[in-house]
């Protein structure tokens, strides 16, 4: 057998992750199978309508931009990267008579540990992105865009290539789209590995070739993005999204959701439980719902904690998690964030002192250097949660640790300086005595002059 | 010197930026390089800085900033495994001890046949599909058990004749 051949025998068929059948309500993953990839399935399964109808390519007034982000902002859609902004209001923002070049960014680099969403939607429903991302452009008078796809996932960066190319020979990328006056051409980027340019600055400073340090804001990329210029920015999953609002209404998303957390939301489950995978439920579901379709906790074990938004996102207890509704109010209110809806569950076995000496590494090793607090205090966490699970901690390490995440927050550019603390303020917040248990008690360097 | 198979490869990623923003081929260049030559060593940052019409020292901050390129030669096959918290949650951390002891080398390492480099690595977005592992930057491989493992590298190295 030949190597090639040899890899592709483990290659994931997306039945585990994304055609099992126990979604609730889908919209993004409705209906896919992994042989529905391509334009002409997509086609039949209403893709394309809600360009058409924008366009008035089938008869009917052409809608105007006003409409379109009226419609998207009547949603309630929130960015699904993990800020949750509103994506009408985002989309408001672009000078739309700027009379330069304008771009379009879609970000799919995927990489805060515990995602895995966009790598489904971009194999299984490639032509979802694509979509959303004619009618965003659309709205806001964009001819060119780019999909900036995390460098690990070259399968997918390949089949959204020929999504793309299928999508210009039906006339649907390219100039005078359907006969209208707008034009519009999509191409696909592939980053190299680089957790930092899941960043949108540091995204937009990639894809001008160069390493992906953030930039400062203000200017927002609105008025000073790629290339210098006007530049909207949004997640793989909330592109996704359009064509669904387009083709149904704002009022129908907003209602399958809850009242400012509107729609469905694809959560990747990781972890402890049986099943892990992604699940598209509408906004507000209970988070047990979810434990649930995922299978429940692995091999009967209690739930301890769930980091519900991404390893940046605070760790709840298993007694405040089990109260929460899926949305980005009920998140934020328990103390953590919904964030980009990865949900990491461990159970009643799992040392947390151990998780989060690998989750501080991750950080430190992912910091782009450009901030002394993020660049030295990164390393700082890590030792010192290295040195307590190591068995030589000092009682005063766990101030010192909160004193050294305080000190970065909010004292960086970009927020991967706050996701590197956040999970360490967390964990001492909820978990303080396993902390304390590690560290030995006849050490004579515990005491506080050592 | 870029052979111009390689050169045409290159010229249908440049044709995606405006013609004066060459530059943003850069990441594109670099990892098509890497699959035809294995590393990208400083002859290849030359070519392509000459090629894109940008400092040599720019090529070079993009080859160092990216954790997928090579900046030495590697193993025939690179396997990256990985243990972030997710994957670790579901034995991550195994499979890369596993592949320590089945290939007698720590992490970092080649094996004194050239034949594999084993590598711990950071998020590969496919959490779900723990433990997960990729192989030369191109190939992602899921739900690598013990069982698949072995199998893994018993048949590469047989498609090799190592076996």
């Amino acid at each position: 057998m030949k190597a090639a051949q040899v890899l592709s025998q483990f290659q994931a068929a997306g039945v585990e992750t994304c055609f099992h059948g126990r979604h609730i309500h889908p919209q993004i993953y409705a209906e896919l199978d992994g042989s529905n990839w391509g334009i002409e399935s997509y086609t039949k399964r209403g893709g394309y309508q809600a360009l058409r109808t924008i366009l008035g390519a089938d008869g009917g007034t052409a809608w105007t931009q006003d409409q379109v982000i009226a419609t998207v902002k009547e949603s309630g859609l929130r960015g699904r990267g993990g800020a949750g902004f509103p994506t009408g209001l985002k989309w408001s923002f672009m000078p739309r008579q700027f009379p330069g070049q304008k771009y379009l960014v879609c970000n799919s680099d995927e990489g805060e540990p515990g995602t895995c969403k966009d790598r489904d939607i971009l194999m299984y429903n490639p032509h979802s992105v694509i979509e959303g991302m004619i009618i965003a452009a659309y709205a806001m008078g964009i001819s060119v865009g780019y999909n900036y796809i995390h460098g690990e996932i070259f399968r997918e960066y390949e089949r959204f290539e020929t999504a793309l190319e299928e999508a210009r020979a039906a006339g649907y990328l390219g100039p005078k789209l359907l006969g209208s006056d707008f034009s519009f051409e999509l191409h696909a980027h592939h980053g190299f590995g680089a957790y930092i340019c899941g960043e949108e600055t540091a995204l937009l400073e990639s894809l001008e070739g160069k390493k992906g340090q953030p930039r400062f804001k203000p200017p927002f990329p609105a008025s000073f993005g790629l290339y210098g210029k006007p530049t909207t920015i949004n997640n793989t999953e909330t592109f996704a999204a359009v064509p669904w609002i387009i083709r149904n209404g704002g009022a129908a998303y907003l209602a399958c959701g809850k009242p400012n957390n509107g729609g469905t939301k694809i959560f990747s489950v990781s972890g402890d439980v049986e099943l892990p995978g992604n699940y598209e439920v509408p906004m507000g579901t209970p988070f047990s719902k979810l434990l649930e379709l995922a299978g429940g906790v692995r091999k009967g074990r209690q739930l301890k904690a769930v980091i519900p938004g991404g390893s940046s996102s605070p760790v709840l207890p298993a007694s405040i998690m089990m109260e929460c509704t899926l949305d980005y109010d009920s998140i934020s209110k328990a103390g953590s964030m919904l964030g980009s809806g990865a949900v990491i569950v461990m159970d009643d076995s799992r040392c947390m002192v151990e998780s989060l000496k690998r989750l501080s590494y991750f950080y430190m090793h992912e910091s782009c250097g450009q901030c002394t607090p993020c660049r030295e205090g990164t390393g700082w966490l890590w030792r010192l949660v290295d040195r307590i699970h190591r068995g030589e901690g000092r009682q005063a390490d766990m101030d010192v640790l909160d004193d050294v995440a305080a000190n970065i927050m909010g004292r960086t550019i970009c927020a991967l300086g706050d996701a590197a603390a956040m999970p360490v303020r967390a964990m001492l917040k909820h978990f303080r005595h396993e902390f304390e248990a590690m560290i030995p008690k006849t050490n004579p360097r515990t005491s506080a002059s050592a | 010197m870029i052979s111009d198979a390689t050169l045409t490869r290159f010229a249908r990623e440049v044709a995606k930026y405006p013609a004066e923003q060459k530059q943003s081929a850069v990441m594109a260049c670099l990892a098509i390089v890497q699959q035809e030559q294995g590393f990208i060593s400083e002859t290849a940052e030359i070519d392509i800085a000459a090629y894109l019409g940008m400092p040599q020292i720019a090529v070079h901050e993009v080859t160092t900033f990216y954790n997928m390129y090579n900046q030495h030669p590697v193993g025939k096959y690179k396997l990256n495994v990985c243990t972030n918290l997710p994957c670790l949650l579901r034995d991550g951390g195994k499979a890369l001890e596993y592949l320590e002891k089945k290939l007698g080398i720590s992490m970092g390492d080649t094996t004194p046949d050239g034949l594999f480099t084993l590598q711990q690595c950071e998020c590969l977005g496919a959490c779900a599909d723990a433990p997960v592992m990729l192989v030369n930057d191109r190939s992602m491989c899921s739900f690598m058990s013990d069982d698949k493992l072995d199998q893994l590298v018993d048949s590469l190295r047989a498609a090799e004749g190592r076996a």
